[in-house]
């Protein structure tokens, strides 16, 4: 129900409590020398859930790369896919079969952009932490240590949604606005053992009107478009000047926002880069040639139909609603081939939620984006749509070489659908995360409840 | 709607050119249509039939089924192998009430400062020429229920029954009820408590009784006189009022307010906790508007939020309908059939309540039609009622579908809008010979 102007809202509110928690220095006194390989803090402590060696057969599969197969079987062991087939593909004689005739298997659903944990429900002030609205570059902020671990939402996005990895966002109030953090949908006590192992970092920036909009109402830049992309500029040259300095082996002094701009400029932290309009998107890849780095995804972009060429050819995937429009300004010439006319044009294509509703129904919002170009004549198949949900976010966030498909070898992610998951009449029936069942439709114990919904109304319901 | 036609103005604005030519103008509503061959939705929950027939002369149905003759010299529309089913009745919106949300000035949803509360109409407001109109009226949506938002009272002022129609005059019926907040929303709109929420209805309700009488207690400092007349009509069960709620305890003690205005025609909006006294809300007889899928607890009057909650109530007898409350209600207006698809998609979860698909349609088409009063002539396919008929390529409520036909009282729709132009243009977005600026 939290639309983009209530998330305005919670901006205002980050605002006005700014002061709180603000510290006068971002830098660390710690000296530190390119040579000493620091051990990566606040590391994963995430660790697989037990699962049984379980085949599903008679199963209809999407594998996430576009691929399906009918009647097919998907067999996984020790956490990670085995096989993936035809009906004559062989099981073992002593593990767990499922029939799913019927049915249908997908990679488990990535959300590239949600707020869960830093934006939780009950959407009250107290849990407003995913903008840290009082400097216009936060490149220094974790979201992940804003995230809390209790968030009722990460429930519905498994039991509704299938989604089994997502990544959270600091919000869009500030141009650089901090690091990204890609979690496994497991609950876990600490947000460290939600962190899925090996996910890189990503950067959250932001164009157009919501910093523009936050510090020009403060009566500093950047106040316009030509701001945000002057303080931009002059953040990633100090970055540049940052990375030479750490790289010219004497002693520096540690910057924590700076580490995770030169960590951008290094390749091993990923851009993920809200912006709507293309004219803006364009200016953001010549100045990413300016700075030598790469953006990952664009989030938002529904006008990245208008440049659909331009991001094929930069290799930049688009994480798009199906169909949202005209909440703001920068949102009027959002259409609903959004997704289909990109796809046409060879560029990628992610769906995203940024909306702890929508992330639990990508799957429809998906479906929707494929009707909508069916009916402007560009045929995409069911296969090729569930890759916008599954392999091309894994792809965009770094970590397709682990998840995101069906493929041997890697986690044992996935969804059973008990049909078709681009129908409106289809629902995850069970869940796998790293091969250990973490939802089944049929067993209310392996439903999980959080510790805010524990002993309140409707616990345990079905949602 | 009126007869008149606006194709001028819709061209002026670049919308409507493909359809300007087939779409007739004043006489249109004189037109008698016969769809043939199609599956036939009445919309009052009853089964879909086979291989039907539709009749619409003179704006209105005259027969839906299969023992229908087909009028000599009527026009024709084949319908095979498609569905055929009364437009959707979006429960409760804020359509046309602005373009683009963040834009202040296009956004007329709330009275602000204005100084009045229940008094606000807001059927002015309703501007059928903002684009919501065409991409909603895209996407099925043919009446909808348009209310105000609250500012600074309880009272928000007076919504209005609005149809999609491409002509001048949006509004179906106007004053068709009042709009109120209760709970939190209604706490922070007197004074920051619950305990004033509930002064200040009686005390305004007091105060409009006051006035009418003529008697020197009126005070005008809570009411205005403007307000004081809006809120008699409530007071005398002329107009529904439809109360935004969420929690439990908020519906307990307003049913018991209903006991104390036994006139007062309440409907209650949202109703996110709803299932959890739904045989109160039954034995009162108080109708939903239901939010369909809010299952989070987004707040703290929301703890028990579940998409069970319309099947839940509907079982429990309560009459209930779908509805958008401040869920993108001025623009999506087309996820009222993909919630009520979602709603069908429960019966098959273990332990979940859901519709069946009759019913799911009729919660988006006949129930909010009755529950807003206006059922004798909306909201159905049955003989009399106003000819809002759409022919889908598929299925309504699932997500491949979308309309082939619209028809709003009588008269064929155009569907054409501002975002299929911009589709159209860059459906290869590479710049040919010329910029894209002269490619229309």
């Amino acid at each position: 129900m939290r639309n983009a102007l209530t998330i305005g809202t919670s901006l205002v509110l980050a605002i006005a409590l700014a002061g709180c928690g603000a510290t006068d220095s971002d830098t660390a006194t710690a000296s530190a020398k390119p040579a000493e390989k620091l051990p990566a803090p606040y590391p994963s402590t995430y660790k697989p859930y037990p699962g049984v060696a379980t085949a599903i057969r008679n199963v209809t599969v999407f594998d996430g790369e576009g691929g399906r197969i009918d009647n097919g079987v998907v067999f996984m062991s020790g956490g990670k896919i085995t096989s993936v087939g035809g009906a004559d593909t062989p099981i073992p004689a002593d593990i767990a079969v499922i029939d799913g005739t019927g049915k249908v298997v997908t990679p488990g659903i990535i959300d590239i952009h949600s707020h869960l944990g830093d934006y939780p429900t009950p959407s009250v002030e107290a849990h407003s932490d995913g903008n840290e609205a009082t400097v216009p570059t936060t490149p220094e902020v974790w979201a992940e240590h804003s995230v809390w671990p209790q968030d009722p939402g990460f429930s519905r996005a498994l039991a509704n949604g299938g989604v089994t990895a997502l990544q959270i966002l600091p919000g869009s109030a500030n141009l650089m606005g901090g690091r990204s953090v890609v979690l496994k949908n497991v609950y876990a006590r600490t947000v460290q053992g939600m962190k899925f192992p090996g996910a890189p970092y990503g950067l959250k920036m932001a164009c157009g009107e919501n910093p523009k909009r936050v510090y020009g109402a403060k009566g500093r830049m950047p106040s316009t478009r030509m701001g945000n992309l002057a303080v931009n500029r002059q953040t990633w040259i100090k970055a540049q000047e940052y990375r030479k300095k750490r790289d010219s082996g004497k002693d520096f002094t540690r910057d924590v926002g700076m580490e995770t701009l030169a960590g951008v400029l290094d390749g091993d932290i990923t851009i993920q880069n809200h912006c709507y309009r293309a004219d803006e998107m364009a200016i953001v890849l010549d100045m990413a040639k300016e700075f030598g780095y790469k953006v990952s995804t664009f989030h938002h972009a529904v006008e990245s139909y208008k440049i659909a060429d331009l991001l094929r050819d930069n290799n930049v995937c688009s994480a798009v609603w199906a169909d949202w429009w005209g909440f703001k300004m920068e949102a009027y010439d959002a259409i609903p081939e959004n997704a289909a006319i990109l796809h046409n044009t060879g560029a990628c294509v992610v769906i995203h939620s940024d909306d702890e509703n929508q992330i639990q129904r990508l799957n429809q919002e998906a479906a929707k984006a494929q009707a909508d170009g069916r009916r402007m004549g560009f045929s995409i198949s069911d296969a090729e749509v569930i890759k916008w949900l599954t392999y091309n976010p894994a792809k965009a966030l770094g970590i397709d070489k682990m998840t995101g498909s069906l493929k041997p070898g890697k986690m044992a992610d996935l969804v059973l659908w008990n049909g078709n998951p681009l129908s409106v009449y289809s629902r995850p029936e069970k869940v796998w995360i790293d091969g250990a069942l973490m939802f089944d439709s049929s067993d209310p114990k392996r439903r999980p409840v959080s510790d805010f919904e524990l002993g309140q109304p409707g616990e345990g319901d079905v949602k | 709607m009126k007869r008149v036609s606006l194709r001028l103005s819709w061209a002026m604005l670049g919308v409507a050119c493909a359809f300007a030519g087939s779409v007739a103008g004043n006489e249109a509503n004189a037109e008698t249509i016969a769809i043939t061959g199609g599956k036939i939705v009445i919309g009052d929950g009853s089964a879909p039939i086979e291989n039907g027939i539709v009749i619409v002369r003179d704006g209105s149905v005259v027969a839906a089924g299969t023992a229908v003759a087909v009028p000599v010299g009527a026009r024709t529309i084949d319908a095979s192998g498609k569905w055929v089913t009364p437009g959707v009745f979006a429960g409760f919106t804020r359509l046309g009430l602005s373009e683009v949300d963040a834009v202040n000035g296009t956004n007329d949803k709330s009275g602000g400062n204005s100084g009045f509360s229940a008094a606000i109409d807001i059927a002015p407001a309703i501007d059928p020429f903002r684009s919501p109109f065409a991409v909603n009226l895209s996407a099925v949506v043919t009446r909808a229920v348009v209310a105000p938002d609250v500012a600074n009272s309880i009272f928000a002022g007076q919504g209005a029954i609005a149809d999609l129609g491409a002509d001048s005059d949006a509004v179906t019926k106007a004053r068709a009820f009042q709009f109120a907040v209760f709970g939190e929303a209604g706490a922070a709109n007197s004074g920051g408590s619950r305990a004033g929420n509930y002064l200040h209805f009686r005390a305004m309700l007091r105060e409009a009784q006051d006035y009418a009488a003529g008697r020197d207690t009126f005070d005008d400092d809570l009411l205005k006189a403007e307000d004081a007349k809006a809120l008699l009509a409530v007071l005398r069960g002329e107009t529904r009022l439809l109360i935004h709620v969420e929690g439990a305890n908020d519906m307990l003690r307003l049913i018991e307010l209903k006991r104390e205005f036994p006139v007062i025609k309440m409907v209650f909006v949202g109703a996110t906790e709803g299932w959890r006294v739904a045989p109160q809300l039954a034995q009162a007889g108080i109708a939903v508007i239901a939010s369909a899928l809010n299952d989070l607890p987004a707040t703290f009057e929301m703890l028990g939020a579940t998409q069970s909650n319309i099947g839940r109530m509907k079982a429990a007898g309560v009459k209930v309908a779908i509805g958008m409350i401040n869920d993108r209600d001025s623009h999506q207006l087309r996820y009222t059939t993909q919630y009520a698809g979602n709603l069908v998609s429960l019966q098959r979860v273990p332990g979940a309540t859901g519709l069946s698909w009759d019913e799911a349609f009729a919660a988006v088409s006949s129930v909010p039609a009755d529950i807003m009063g206006v059922g004798d002539r909306h909201g159905s396919l049955k003989s009399g009622k106003a000819a809002d008929v759409v022919i889908w390529d598929g299925d309504p409520l699932e997500l491949s579908s979308a309309p082939t036909t619209v028809i709003i009282d009588g008269v064929e729709q155009p569907l054409s809008n501002r975002q299929q132009r911009l589709r159209d243009r860059y459906a290869r977005p590479t710049e040919g010979d010329l910029p894209k600026a002269y490619d229309r």
